[in-house]
């Protein structure tokens, strides 16, 4: 039993912790706790100047919700393809690890793309970041979601060219789950946004 | 835990991304990550601030001295007072208590290091550069000048680019202060040594980790409303704009949202040190441990449900107002239980009066007037006739002078043997402690009497026809007697340097675990991470208590005291890095970027990068 307990504990390359809990994964869950306050006034100020503005365009006239439900649907699908990648460098099977790491990658460089499709859009029908509070607020919440994303696509393909060199094993599969955690973050915020952005209606 | 060796991945030491050696001299200083050596770089960067934001003071008492003066000009005035604010918020008491923080707690809790070593290294070299930041806006274009709040419209639509410094510079100490808290958060839960669990740990530490937590939940609301305040004065949005439909009323919301949290986390380390200090003078443990740390807590939670009492006279109406003011009036209750502990640690202790037990007490006394005042604010319509007056100023400083300076001035004194190996001059301490304390009483409490009779905050001068002169002037010639006191200080500790380095481990016979190790303790902290039995560790293994009241001493060698000394053989420490140094240069580079060239922000931004893909690539050990 001790003996499993050791090593466990060389497996996953971490001393034992008052907690239990690895001290990268806890920093982890700590920025994400700290990043959801940082989400929260963001889409705080949005709701608060909702259906505020003065001149349009407004929501109802720029948004296309088939076309935004479709990248939502890409970037929810990406999460699963994390999961996958998580659980093949656990198996230690590091190619299948890397194929699911660059589907992942590649599903979110689908979504950003998407956005910028949709702000390119949105810009032509006469919607700036200065036009109106609704330009203000949405291109803003929007955008930091957006440079998440991008952060996490920049990290996924770090960890793609680092398990080339060694850096990535079956021994420290945990520096993929600590990306996996920021990922499906950053997911379960989008799916916040596109409901209380795009879904809610705002009236006329 | 025996160890904080990390095993070489990649095995690629030395090439281009060697990592440093120096240990003495000005590079080991810039690349180090020992939390000991980071804490004191905070201490003398955050002093250095305390000199210019208190010279700033000293200016602001010159100009009011008397009535009718035109010393600063209303435009200078309003430079001053705001460079004041933030420095004194942003630059001084948030670092210094991060000095104590980063020096004390691996040594409390029997750790090595912080969690993320080079990681403390970037949090102190963003706050450095943020304050250099927000400095250099004297010389680039005139500095902030609407207030530490920041108040739209006022801020966005003020012509020079001071605000824009103050968004930028405090979004920089924002990132600083947030890396800083998850690090240390970490560090406090997960690096205990064997036997320390939560209720064991010094209040110091639980103090600590609430601040961390308030940090992390009340950072990013700022976070947001700067780069809101940011977006809106470099490429004209309109979160602020009423014109465009927008409400200036949201800043203040998340303004304060953070605001008030803030001033828990100003004010919750210097509790935290007062509760070390007064039990080791009183000789007696500290009365209600765990009243103290669920005081805490709660203060740490209801902080958050108490902004509005910023922003009453706003016009949120007579049920925001009472709602906020009920919850004013209960967040009092946690804070006064904190005082009644303080009062029962000393009642019927063995007390002595050295330096730090005065300023402990001091705290004690100036922080119940600050927090007395305090609770007349939360009243609607008293605080109706108080706001925006020097009525408000006074309640301020009391608890943030007369508490948090004076909680931190009694930390120095009570750690400097430990962290220098040298005793600060007693004699000339205590002549510090009474002038500070005398100057700090005559520079703010007239300012009560100045509030009720109407003085306005903020306005650059008084008609002599009012018949504030008296009191105005009784405030100025307090301050300069603080600014001796300081000087006092400053001269202790420059006779302090000169003296040999002989110091005892514990010199003042306390009870936590950083007087078990030298003074100045070893690179490695502890030769043998101790085992932790009880609260109070270091007392224990000095004293027994052989019948109910009756406190005798362990013979030597008694109680496992003497652990064997292993010299610390085999520690391996975390090995300095340029990286964090770099990568906030690149912050730096890309701050000013932001203000006057896109070019200069895609430099910072790619040394930035750079500095942080290095950081990840770097050899984990040379």
């Amino acid at each position: 039993m001790q003996e499993q307990a050791a090593i466990h504990v060389f497996e996953s390359e971490h001393e034992a912790t008052s907690t239990g809990l690895p001290n990268v994964k806890l920093a982890m869950w700590l920025f994400l706790a700290s990043d959801v306050l940082l989400f929260g006034a963001l889409i705080t100020s949005y709701v608060v100047y909702r259906g505020r503005s003065v001149v349009g365009p407004y929501p109802n006239d720029v948004f296309d919700i088939p076309f935004t439900s479709v990248s939502s649907f890409v970037l929810l699908a990406s999460s699963l393809t994390m999961v996958l990648a998580l659980a093949s460098v656990q198996r230690g099977d590091l190619p299948r690890m890397r194929l699911w790491l660059l589907a992942t990658a590649l599903l979110g460089l689908a979504f950003v793309g998407g956005q910028v499709y949709e702000f390119t859009t949105f810009y032509e029908e006469g919607l700036t970041l200065t036009t109106n509070v609704f330009g203000t607020t949405f291109y803003v919440l929007t955008g930091f979601h957006g440079t998440h994303v991008a952060i996490g696509i920049l990290m996924l393909l770090s960890l793609f060219s680092l398990s080339f060199g060694g850096r990535i094993t079956q021994r420290n599969s945990m520096t993929v789950e600590i990306v996996g955690l920021y990922w499906h973050f950053v997911d379960i915020v989008w799916i916040v946004i596109f409901t209380v952005v795009y879904l809610i209606p705002t009236g006329p | 835990m025996a160890s904080v060796s990390v095993p070489t991945t990649g095995g690629r030491a030395g090439g281009l991304l060697r990592r440093p050696t120096a240990t003495t001299g000005f590079w080991s200083w810039v690349t180090t990550v020992d939390h000991k050596k980071i804490g004191i770089l905070y201490g003398v960067t955050a002093f250095a601030f305390f000199i210019v934001g208190g010279t700033e003071a000293l200016l602001i008492r010159l100009q009011l001295a008397q009535p009718d003066q035109a010393l600063l000009s209303p435009s200078v005035y309003n430079e001053i007072f705001t460079m004041h604010g933030i420095t004194m918020v942003f630059l001084v008491v948030m670092p210094l208590s991060a000095a104590f923080i980063n020096y004390l707690i691996p040594l409390m809790i029997g750790a090595r290091d912080v969690a993320f070593p080079r990681l403390n290294a970037l949090s102190y070299w963003l706050f450095l550069f943020a304050g250099i930041f927000i400095y250099s806006s004297w010389f680039l274009g005139g500095a902030p000048n609407g207030g530490w709040f920041g108040y739209a419209p006022n801020a966005v639509l003020d012509p020079t680019r001071g605000m824009t410094f103050y968004a930028i510079g405090l979004l920089m100490a924002g990132v600083a202060s947030t890396v800083s808290a998850i690090n240390i958060a970490v560090t406090i839960l997960n690096m205990r040594a064997p036997g320390m669990t939560l209720f064991r740990m010094p209040v110091f530490a639980w103090m600590s980790l609430v601040v961390q937590f308030l940090l992390a939940f009340s950072l990013p609301i700022i976070t947001v409303a700067l780069f809101q305040l940011l977006f809106d004065k470099r490429f004209g949005t309109h979160f602020f704009d009423s014109v465009a439909g927008a409400d200036p009323v949201l800043w203040q919301h998340l303004f304060w949202l953070f605001g008030h949290p803030e001033v828990y986390i100003l004010i919750l380390p210097a509790m935290g040190i007062v509760s070390e200090i007064l039990p080791t003078f009183a000789r007696k443990p500290l009365f209600g441990y765990q009243f103290v740390v669920f005081s805490g807590i709660a203060i740490g939670f209801i902080g958050f449900g108490v902004w509005v009492h910023h922003m009453y006279a706003v016009g949120l109406g007579p049920i925001a107002n009472t709602a906020f003011g009920i919850s004013t009036i209960i967040i009092a209750v946690p804070t006064g239980v904190k005082i009644f502990n303080w009062l029962g640690t000393m009642w019927k202790g063995d007390l002595t009066f050295p330096t730090p037990m005065l300023f402990a007490i001091g705290f004690v006394a100036m922080f119940v007037i600050g927090g007395l005042s305090g609770v007349t604010h939360s009243v609607v319509p008293a605080d109706y006739q108080q706001t925006d007056t020097y009525y408000i100023v006074a309640h301020f400083h009391y608890v943030l002078f007369g508490g948090a300076i004076f909680g931190l001035f009694g930390g120095m004194y009570y750690w400097w043997p430990k962290v220098f190996g040298r005793k600060l001059n007693e004699g000339l301490g205590k002549v510090h402690f009474w002038l500070m304390l005398i100057g700090f009483n005559l520079t703010f409490g007239p300012m009560h009497v100045l509030g009720l009779q109407g003085m306005p905050r903020r306005i650059q001068t008084y008609p002599e026809e009012l018949g504030l002169t008296f009191w105005n002037l009784v405030s100025t010639v307090g301050a300069f007697m603080i600014a001796l006191a300081v000087l006092l200080f400053l001269i202790n500790v420059a006779m302090t340097q000169r003296k040999p380095k002989a110091m005892d481990a514990d010199p003042w016979d306390a009870r936590t675990l950083e007087w078990l190790t030298t003074s100045p303790p070893p690179e490695h902290n502890f030769d043998e991470i101790p085992t932790v039995h009880a609260l109070d560790e270091a007392w224990h293994r000095k004293y027994v208590e052989t019948a109910p009241g009756r406190v005798v001493p362990v013979p030597a060698g008694g109680s496992g005291a003497d652990e064997a000394a292993s010299a610390g053989h085999g520690v391996h420490l975390p090995a300095p890095s340029y990286y964090p140094v770099v990568a906030s240069l690149g912050v730096l580079l890309l701050g000013y970027g932001v203000v006057f060239s896109w070019w200069l922000a895609g430099v910072g931004a790619v040394v930035m990068l750079a500095g942080l893909y290095a950081w990840a690539l770097e050899p984990s050990v040379e």
